[in-house]
């Protein structure tokens, strides 16, 4: 029996105007979890897609139970016994949750030809959510169900597969506390039945009480490999960084003013998400909202942008009332929302950086009445590649080629140029790394300095205690209370965002 | 290394080495594919084929699509032959309509084909039916008012400065013919639209994401219908110059003109996956396909036989040019 299931030796892997990967190593040992960390374009899910063969590696060798071993695509991968959740999910949403799960693999009767095997396939999925903690009908369209539960399925599949290599990439990203908890309580099943799990994230409380070991990785180079316990916060982020990091959050001195925006029995016409919501926001001020998953901070948030419908509620917008029926009329008032899913609502796959950055500011690059200023939009651009640290080979990159971290960086830099008088952020630093982290917080609180109103919502309790002056808590669909000062503590959120009213 | 250069190279210009290649090998088999006639000949067919292409490129980039394209093409050639009949010709629609001038029926065209265009845009902006399904309906709808006014009988005896629309070339130089210099400048407008105007990055945005764009603020409904309805206006111009070209109309005239022109278009890059495509390899598509027509008729290819070859193109030209596009493993 060797040491380790999987050896990863050498590394190396280029896209054109990068070099992803430049002689990287990991080696995974049976039941135990190893966790990949680094920054945003750092190489995390390159390395992970050269193992489930969604990329081929130019140099470098995989060895599996110490056996040379090629793998030729994800289907040669799974039968290998390596499964893999993805950091950008790829549901089918008008497909069932079964059919999802059992995607390529379908179950089947022989009736001399090959049909499809409802019954069971149900009966499977069912039986592996279950494991997971979750009843869903099986039967349900994908399409359904929110972010964090198609997660859930995501990761429910992986582990259905029965392999012994499991590769999460961020897999809480859009988990919240809770589901982090059933998470990890699986984690703990699988590692214990001889898995090795390879496990990337950006959170560092996670990384130290889920992690045996831990690699570093930086610009595509491996920096080493370290026990978890001989580990800190301090200690990754130097590695990773390169450099210290005293601060997780910056100091902020904006005073909120005069009440800019009233919300006013805002309930949707769906009678299960929010219901006569109320609540202020002052100018310079930045409101968190804190909730669990299904209180329906983000329905309420689109809802007030015009994405969702609502049957009742007044906005009240600097003493004028305003009318939002569309993101449209939101964003020439001023108000502007950074979406939870980049994937369905915030990116142009296949448009460059640059269009990516100016699409919703483009009238403000107008000459000769019609004509964009090519000019002035590079320059904009530029400069938040330069303040984001927005990892590329030039502004003319489609934005579907950069890492997670970077892609929302790109999205951040759109609201910035847009310079709305208030800006919603629905999980800004979801999969960001910590020194980026530092910069969009430095952001946010010059924004509030300025007079901007900041709205955000983040399922990180401590960065929303870390950055906000006030807190809105919900609780299936209904705003529970608000926290300031002193007030703002965990156990007092907590106690809001569960305070169900039955 | 060098010879996977080079195999980059050529496979990212494979169209346009396939269509040099072509050019030289009949040049050579048929001197008289290199004259001055025949490069007139090739810029006039490919010039109208063009402008409706260029018309059907915003459906595409935006993950629609526009059958009506073809007829009403045909609308346009039979209305614009209508009203430009000359005064003394004995089978004269309306014996007794005065001479219009022609810009003015130009416009009048134009005009009409812009309202169907239009219409398109509406039904699939605001009751949000399927492009496909949306202009397959305008299509037939389209056929059907230009066979109720016509009678289904050809229009002909067209005024001379009607056809010199055609005949004529700039400074009488056979291979700068005014269809080719109205193609080219509409070319270049659409150029500007595409890459230096908010409508244009709105275009691919929508193709790229019309939820983000939704969210990003842009008005996806307003800028839809402006493409149908650009769309539209290209098919009104497109079809007043093939009647001149054509010196008449007839209800036929333009048919299956949009599957030509959806060809051109992808042969030149546009993907049918949205957000991406430029008016330059529109250009080439649309001219590779023409380029070939003429290159068979010149070898004497049997015009049943160019189908077959035509059709046979389409797809390696294509698979050809998505390999640029696909993402490299
Ligand atoms: N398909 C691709 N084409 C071109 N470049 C790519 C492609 N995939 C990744 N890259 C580049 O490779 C580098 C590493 O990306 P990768 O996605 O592995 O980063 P990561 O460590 O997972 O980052 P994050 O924490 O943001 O998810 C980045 O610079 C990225 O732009
Ligand atoms: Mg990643």
């Amino acid at each position: 029996m060797p040491d380790y299931l999987i050896e990863m030796n050498g590394i190396s892997k280029s896209f054109p105007g990068v070099k992803a990967l430049d002689g990287v190593n990991l080696k995974l040992r049976p039941g135990a979890v190893h966790a990949l960390m680094g920054e945003n374009g750092a190489g995390k899910s390159t390395l992970m897609k050269c193992l489930f063969g969604i990329y081929s590696m130019d140099e470098g060798e995989i060895l599996l139970n110490g056996q040379h071993t090629r793998i030729l695509n994800p289907f040669d991968a799974l039968k290998k016994g390596i499964a893999m959740v993805h950091q950008e999910l790829q549901p089918i949403p008008e497909r069932s949750i079964a059919e999802n799960m059992f995607c390529g693999r379908y179950p089947y009767k022989n009736f001399g030809i090959k049909v499809v095997d409802h019954a069971r396939m149900y009966q499977e999925t069912a039986a592996a959510l279950e494991r997971i903690g979750l009843n869903f009908d099986p039967r349900r369209k994908l399409g359904e169900l929110s972010v964090s539960q198609m997660q859930l399925i995501e990761i429910g599949k992986a582990i259905s597969v029965g392999a012994k290599v499991i590769i999460m990439d961020e897999p809480t990203s859009s988990l919240t506390q809770a589901e982090v908890e059933t998470l990890f309580s699986i984690i703990n099943i699988l590692r214990n039945e001889g898995c090795a799990i390879v496990y990337i994230s950006h959170k560092m409380d996670e990384i130290l009480r889920i992690s045996d070991e831990v690699t570093i990785m930086r610009d595509g180079k491996y920096i080493g490999t370290w026990p978890a316990a001989e580990l800190t916060t301090d200690k990754i982020i130097t590695h990773m960084v390169g450099r210290q990091m005293t601060n997780l959050y910056p100091e902020r001195d904006n005073k909120p003013g005069e009440v800019v925006l009233t919300v006013a029995d805002y309930t949707s016409i769906h009678p299960k998400s929010f219901r006569n919501a109320g609540f202020t926001l002052r100018k310079g001020e930045i409101l968190g909202i804190c909730g669990l998953v299904g209180a329906q901070r983000t329905e309420l948030m689109e809802g007030i942008f015009g994405l969702r419908a609502s049957v009742s509620g007044t906005v009240n917008y600097q003493g004028k009332k305003i009318k939002i029926r569309r993101p449209k009329d939101a964003i020439d008032n001023g108000i502007a929302l950074l979406t939870e899913e980049r994937r369905a609502t915030g990116i142009f796959g296949v448009l460059s950086i640059s269009d990516n950055v100016a699409i919703a500011s483009l009238s403000k690059y107008l000459k000769y009445l019609i004509m964009l200023d090519g000019k002035k939009i590079n320059a904009l651009v530029h400069d938040n590649i330069k303040k984001l640290n927005i990892k590329t080979p030039s502004e003319k990159t489609q934005i579907q080629s950069l890492s997670g971290g970077n892609q929302q960086k790109v999205i951040i830099s759109r609201w910035l140029a847009n310079d709305p008088d208030i800006l919603i952020m629905d999980e800004p630093t979801r999969g960001i790394d910590v020194g980026a982290k530092y910069e969009i917080y430095t952001i946010i609180a010059d924004l509030a300095k300025r007079g901007k109103s900041i709205i955000m919502i983040s399922s990180e309790m401590q960065e929303i205690i870390g950055m906000a002056d006030r807190v809105m808590v919900m609780c299936d669909g209904i705003i529970t209370g608000f926290v300031e000062n002193d007030d703002m503590t965990q156990e007092k959120i907590m106690e809001l965002a569960t305070r169900f009213e039955n | 290394m060098n010879s996977k250069k080079l195999k980059t190279i050529f496979l990212n210009n494979a169209i346009v080495i396939m269509l040099i290649l072509v050019s030289i090998v009949v040049g050579i088999i048929r001197p008289g594919f290199f004259s001055d006639a025949n490069a007139r000949n090739l810029i006039v067919n490919t010039a109208v084929r063009f402008i409706i292409a260029l018309g059907v490129s915003g459906c595409l980039i935006t993950k629609g699509t526009d059958l009506s394209a073809g007829r009403a093409v045909g609308l346009a050639a039979c209305l614009g032959a209508t009203f430009l009949q000359r005064a003394d010709y004995t089978g004269r629609v309306y014996a007794d309509m005065p001479e219009f001038s022609l810009i003015l029926v130009l416009l009048g065209v134009i005009l009409i084909t812009t309202c169907f265009g239009m219409f398109n845009g509406l039904i699939i902006s605001y009751l949000k039916v399927p492009p496909f399904i949306t202009t397959l309906g305008t299509q037939t709808i389209i056929y059907g008012i230009c066979l109720v006014f016509t009678g289904a009988q050809p229009i002909g005896g067209l005024r001379k400065d009607y056809t010199t629309l055609s005949t004529g070339a700039v400074g009488g130089i056979q291979w700068i013919p005014y269809l080719g210099v109205i193609a080219l400048v509409l070319g270049i407008i659409m150029f500007f639209v595409y890459g230096h105007t908010r409508h244009g990055k709105n275009m691919y945005a929508i193709g790229g994401n019309e939820n983000a764009a939704e969210v990003s603020g842009v008005n996806t409904t307003k800028t839809k219908i402006l493409i149908y309805a650009t769309a539209g206006a290209l098919y009104g111009f497109a079809g007043f110059l093939l009647g001149a070209k054509a010196g008449g109309a007839s209800v036929n005239i333009g048919f299956g003109y949009e599957l030509e022109a959806i060809a051109g278009c992808t042969i030149g890059g546009v993907s049918t996956n949205g957000g991406v495509g430029r008016i330059s390899g529109i250009l080439v598509g649309v001219l590779v396909f023409e380029l070939l027509k003429i290159a068979m008729q010149f070898v004497g290819v049997e015009p049943s036989y160019t189908y077959i070859v035509q059709g046979i193109v389409i797809i390696v030209a294509v698979a050809l040019d998505i390999r640029k596009y696909v993402a490299k493993k």
